[in-house]
């Protein structure tokens, strides 16, 4: 599903080239279910970048469903995104001006496909939030917000979920809630789920965890089959 | 369709924003359709109305009385069923018998029937169709003030005698400035031998005006008769050609007035530009979240060029509005300048080209901005860079040098459509991206300057005002660009103007001399003279003169010149007009030789001037230039008559602007001297009593005699520039409205910033004053420089336009011009603290409720 080869990101700041990763490589089965943990610093949330086709590395490659993306332009991989890829962030990252319902709908409107209304209301449904897919997210709660985000990320079926820090900036009731939607969902719909945290609790739900430390793998508990 | 509804959903809350960045184009709309609609009133009304304009569907004129075969020819004409009316116009003085008082005067001795379409009201009403009963005159009301009279007094015209019966209200095909130098006297033709004012040489217009049948069409009536009539000195005019050029005129001045408009449009441009720079740096954290759900550069680009064309067209719908209600008020701005009753209505092709430009160039200078917007990585979702490292664009990136492409041929393209010509409108394009240029310049070098002067030691908030220009998402250009165009502009148009004031008035003075005597005969010169003399004033200046027409140029007759091809045409006017011309033998103050030699002094005993002699002319260059006559060239003269040869021996560059006699064509003594001629005298007679005196004198010993005082002319063209001026000053207002929207929107383009800035150093421990203190020191480096660079432009550009355009002495004004600058300046600044509310509202718990 992903293959992270020989991952390296620099940064020239000045006379001096920051390493932030360095030769990362793994390989993510599909429907599996891994969190990518490690302290601020090392490099979770670049790695994360790259594996979402957000940015290219300095070296190595990605290749996610079978298409490198280090060699395509941003377009090419905003289309790979637009059809494989789903976002959760850890600042949910909904569009102010618009309402939950149409939060949702936003990925399906990009690639011009129909019945997105049908499709943003039953997930609405599927996270508890029917009731509130008029509001928009300034009349949500924090925990609520998260849930729309989840909601638009599943609304493409995607074959690939990344979550920035999902719940970093939640209570801990609310952020319980999200990762047991998180699961859910993954077990429902068979989507591969990749999470970037640094809490422990949430990475031990995980059924596999890499663990960074200065922009390199410092463990992998293994490929877990899918269990279904 | 489903982007567009993405895109109308996304502008939800930023509609409002981006309405007001997009609406700094509705003044540049609205001035616009406002010029173009009046324009076409007028142009409709002239339609409308160029009959009554002209007074009857054709009309004959001469400046000398019709030949026996054109008074035969309208008779004939009558008793074909085509009826005419006569007018014949003088200049003279009128005398008010009663106080002695006397005032030169435009006389008009018009048959009964006249005119022959449209209505003469006067004051009380209904006296105009009383006129004919007896020696009666209508007159303006301005010679009842000036003359200190009444209705019922006499009126003394030349030897005649009349009664004011009433005052003249509206006439038809003239406007209020054409009695501004001379106010007119109607009466009936038939009392004009008794003035005894008719005799040679006067200056005087006879007119038959006639009056087709409905289906007759004056051009193909009047073409047969061009021909033998111009014979005969007649001058054919039809209907069509009187609204032609009442059309012309009005173009002209739209035009002139409409490049001021075009200069609002294009500030407005620019108020778009830096309002959406703005409203892309608020965006760049949705568009972000766009790209990571997949959306690719191009989609959200589409997506906000949509909600900025929909934006833009609701801008230059309010500016048509606007501008629609402004027309309606533009006759009071012209007033007294159109000679026709102007019906205002709305004009709806003048309305959608105003929006759709208007929209156009909205659309345009925000798309360089919002080109921007598809560099935004998905990245900056995770990880926020600063703003400006966001919107980076690459200075070679192609659809950024397309859009820059499109943004100046958008400009020379409008240009060129609202100028008379394409040279000028490529001039008035160049001109102002040079303008712009320049205040981008000195907003760099400012900026330049600003980070290089900053001194430790100085106190905190100037090190951080001056911080302000130079920092990275500054606001220096945007605000010098719309501050220093708009003290430009305004300031420009007060130079020019009274540099053309000042030069009229310099003129008038130049020779000391300000009373005009004309139509003085042969016989009358040397007394008048001597009538002066006595009374202790100076002669300035006696000029013959000796009116005549051209009868041939090197051989060619002027019939045969006149039915010359396109390409070698000379100009009309020029071939056919009345020259009344003089001989000198030396060349004045006023004039400037451009070419040959000026005429050998006459040797004593040499003969007399005799026929067959070939003697020597000198031209006004401009009138050579339209009679394509060039030195050596053969022009013979009809003088009374007689057929006199001349050879042109030299070119004068003539200052027609000096208030003296000037002339087209000056001959040497020996040539004319023996012509039948008559007298110009100007005579230096100072003080407003004393003139009074002289002309009373000379009228009552005179009467044929016509007189002016110069300094009245100054006075009264002082008065109609001051006409024009309104009307200018009136768009010159537009582009100072037009500059405050540009200035709100460029200062609240870096307004984010600024509130984020004043926040932290609130937490930090600033207090309002500090940070007022701090916008104080940004916005009055920004003003005084931007006034100053835009006063120190406009006296480049009000120079080149007065010495280049208007060809008048550059008298500039620095003392109102400084005024001018420093009311800019105050404005810059009071935009600058006003918009800047917000940062002082601002509280400290911002900062922690936004982490």
């Amino acid at each position: 599903m992903l293959i992270a080869e020989s991952l390296t990101k620099e940064y020239r700041s000045g006379e001096r080239t920051l390493a932030v990763l360095r030769n990362v490589s793994f390989s993510v089965q599909p429907g599996e279910f891994v969190a990518i943990t490690g302290p601020s610093g090392s490099g979770k949330t670049t790695l994360l970048g790259l594996l979402a086709g957000l940015d290219t590395p300095s070296g190595g490659r990605v290749i996610l469903d079978g298409a490198e993306m280090s060699s395509m332009s941003e377009d090419d991989r905003a289309r790979i995104r637009s059809a494989k890829v789903g976002f959760v962030f850890q600042s949910f990252q909904l569009i102010s001006t618009l309402t939950a319902a149409e939060n949702v709908q936003v990925p399906l409107e990009l690639r011009g496909e129909s019945g997105a209304e049908r499709r943003a209301s039953d997930l609405l449904e599927r996270v508890g939030l029917a009731e509130r897919a008029t509001h928009f997210p300034t009349q949500l709660s924090g925990g609520e917000q998260q849930r729309v985000a989840i909601a638009r990320a599943f609304s493409n079926r995607p074959s690939i979920l990344f979550a920035d820090e999902p719940t970093g900036n939640l209570d801990a009731a609310s952020g319980e809630r999200v990762v047991a939607l998180l699961e859910e969902l993954n077990h429902e719909s068979g989507s591969t789920v990749v999470i970037v945290t640094h809490d422990a609790t949430l990475a031990a739900r995980a059924r596999r965890q890499i663990r960074l430390a200065d922009g390199v793998v410092i463990e992998d508990t293994g490929s877990t089959e899918r269990v279904d | 369709m489903q982007l567009a509804r993405l895109a109308w959903r996304e502008s939800r809350t930023t509609r409002r924003k981006l309405f007001l960045y997009m609406s700094t184009i509705a003044v540049g709309v609205a001035a616009l359709v406002s010029i173009d609609s009046f324009a076409r009133n007028v142009t409709r009304s002239v339609r409308e109305q160029s009959r009554s304009l002209l007074g009857g569907d054709v009309q004959f004129s001469s400046r000398r009385p019709f030949a026996k075969e054109t008074e035969q020819l309208l008779d004939s004409l009558a008793r074909a069923g085509i009826p005419n009316a006569r007018s014949t116009t003088f200049p003279s003085m009128a005398v008010i018998p009663r106080n002695g008082n006397t005032r030169l005067a435009q006389i008009h001795g018009v048959s009964a029937g006249y005119p022959l379409y449209g209505a003469i009201t006067t004051q009380p009403a209904g006296r105009y169709e009383t006129l004919q009963s007896g020696p009666n005159a209508l007159v303006d009301p301005s010679l009842l003030i000036v003359l200190d009279a009444r209705i019922g007094d006499t009126l003394k015209v030349g030897y005649g005698e009349f009664v004011i019966t009433g005052t003249l209200k509206d006439v038809p095909g003239t406007s209020g400035l054409s009695s501004a130098f001379a106010p007119r006297i109607y009466i009936p033709a038939r009392y004009l031998p008794e003035t005894r004012l008719l005799v040679f040489g006067s200056t005087a217009e006879y007119a038959a005006l006639l009056k087709l049948p409905s289906d007759r069409d004056p051009k193909g009536f009047a073409a047969p008769f061009r021909a033998p009539l111009t014979r005969q000195d007649v001058n054919v005019r039809t209907v069509t050609q009187t609204e032609e050029s009442a059309a012309r005129a009005t173009e002209s001045l739209a035009n002139f007035i409409g490049i001021v408009g075009m200069v609002a449009l294009l500030l407005g441009g620019i108020g778009v530009a830096s309002g959406v720079r703005a409203f892309v740096a608020r965006k760049i954290d949705t568009v972000a979240i766009f790209r990571c759900l997949g959306a690719s550069g191009n989609q959200v680009l589409a997506m906000y060029v949509v909600q900025a064309a929909a934006m833009g067209l609701l801008g230059a719908l309010l500016g048509a509005v606007a501008g629609v209600a402004i027309q309606f008020l533009l006759p009071i701005a012209f007033v007294g300048l159109l000679p026709v009753d102007v019906h205002v209505t709305a004009e709806p092709v003048a309305i959608l080209t105003g929006v759709l430009i208007g929209d156009w160039i909205a659309l345009v200078f925000a798309l360089r901005p919002l080109l921007a917007l598809r560099n935004v990585s998905p990245l900056q979702t995770l990880r926020r860079d600063a703003d400006s490292d966001v919107l980076r664009m690459r200075w070679n990136d192609l659809p950024r040098l397309l859009v820059n492409a499109a943004l100046v041929l958008s400009v020379v393209a409008v240009a060129v459509a609202r100028a008379q010509s394409v040279r000028q409108g490529l001039w008035i394009a160049a001109a102002t991206g040079g303008v712009l240029l320049v205040l981008a310049l000195v907003a760099s070098a400012l900026a330049w300057g600003a980070r290089r002067s900053v001194r430790a030691g100085w106190p905190y908030v100037v090190r951080q005002g001056l911080a302000n220009v130079y920092r990275p998402a500054n606001q220096t250009r945007a605000v010098m660009l719309s501050l220093g165009f708009g003290a430009f502009l305004v300031t420009t148009l007060y130079l020019v103007q009274n540099s053309i004031v000042q030069d009229l008035a310099l003129n008038a003075s130049s020779s000391g001399a300000n009373l005009l005597l004309f139509d003085v005969q042969q016989d009358q010169a040397a007394p008048i003279d001597s009538i002066i003399r006595a009374r202790g004033f100076k002669v300035a200046q006696q000029s013959p003169v000796v009116p005549m027409r051209i009868a041939s140029i090197n051989g060619r007759s002027t019939e045969s010149i006149v039915g010359d091809s396109a390409k070698n045409r000379r100009a009309g006017w020029a071939v056919r007009r009345e020259y009344r011309s003089t001989y000198r033998d030396s060349i004045t103050a006023g004039e400037t030789l451009t070419g040959g030699k000026w005429f050998a002094p006459e040797r004593a005993g040499a003969a007399p001037f005799a026929p067959g002699d070939t003697g020597e002319v000198s031209l006004d260059a401009g009138v050579a230039g339209e009679l394509k006559v060039k030195l050596g060239d053969e022009i013979t003269w009809n003088v009374q008559g007689i057929d006199i040869p001349t050879r042109v021996t030299s070119l004068r560059d003539v200052k027609w602007t000096r208030f003296e006699p000037n002339f087209f064509a000056v001959f040497p003594s020996r040539v004319l001297r023996d012509a039948p001629h008559q007298f110009t005298v100007l005579a230096n007679v100072p003080g407003v009593l004393d003139v009074a005196t002289v002309q009373r004198d000379l009228v009552r010993r005179f009467p044929n005699v016509s007189s002016i005082d110069l300094s009245l002319i100054t006075e009264t063209i002082g008065k109609i520039v001051a006409r024009v001026s309104t009307a200018v000053r009136f768009m010159a207002l537009f582009s100072v409205i037009m500059g405050i929207p540009v200035l709100f929107s460029a200062v609240s383009s870096t307004r984010r910033e600024r509130i984020r800035e004043s926040v932290l150093l609130k937490t930090l421990g600033a207090t309002r004053a500090q940070i007022m203190r701090i916008l104080l020191t940004e916005y009055a480096l920004l003003g005084i420089l931007g006034s100053l660079t835009g006063l120190v432009l406009a006296l480049a550009g009000s120079w080149a336009l007065v010495h280049f355009v208007f060809d008048v002495k550059y008298t500039p004004q620095f003392g109102p011009a400084i005024a001018i600058t420093a009311v800019m300046m105050v404005i810059a600044i009071s935009i600058g603290l006003i918009a800047g509310r917000d940062v002082f509202k601002e509280t400290a718990m911002t900062a922690l409720r936004e982490g």
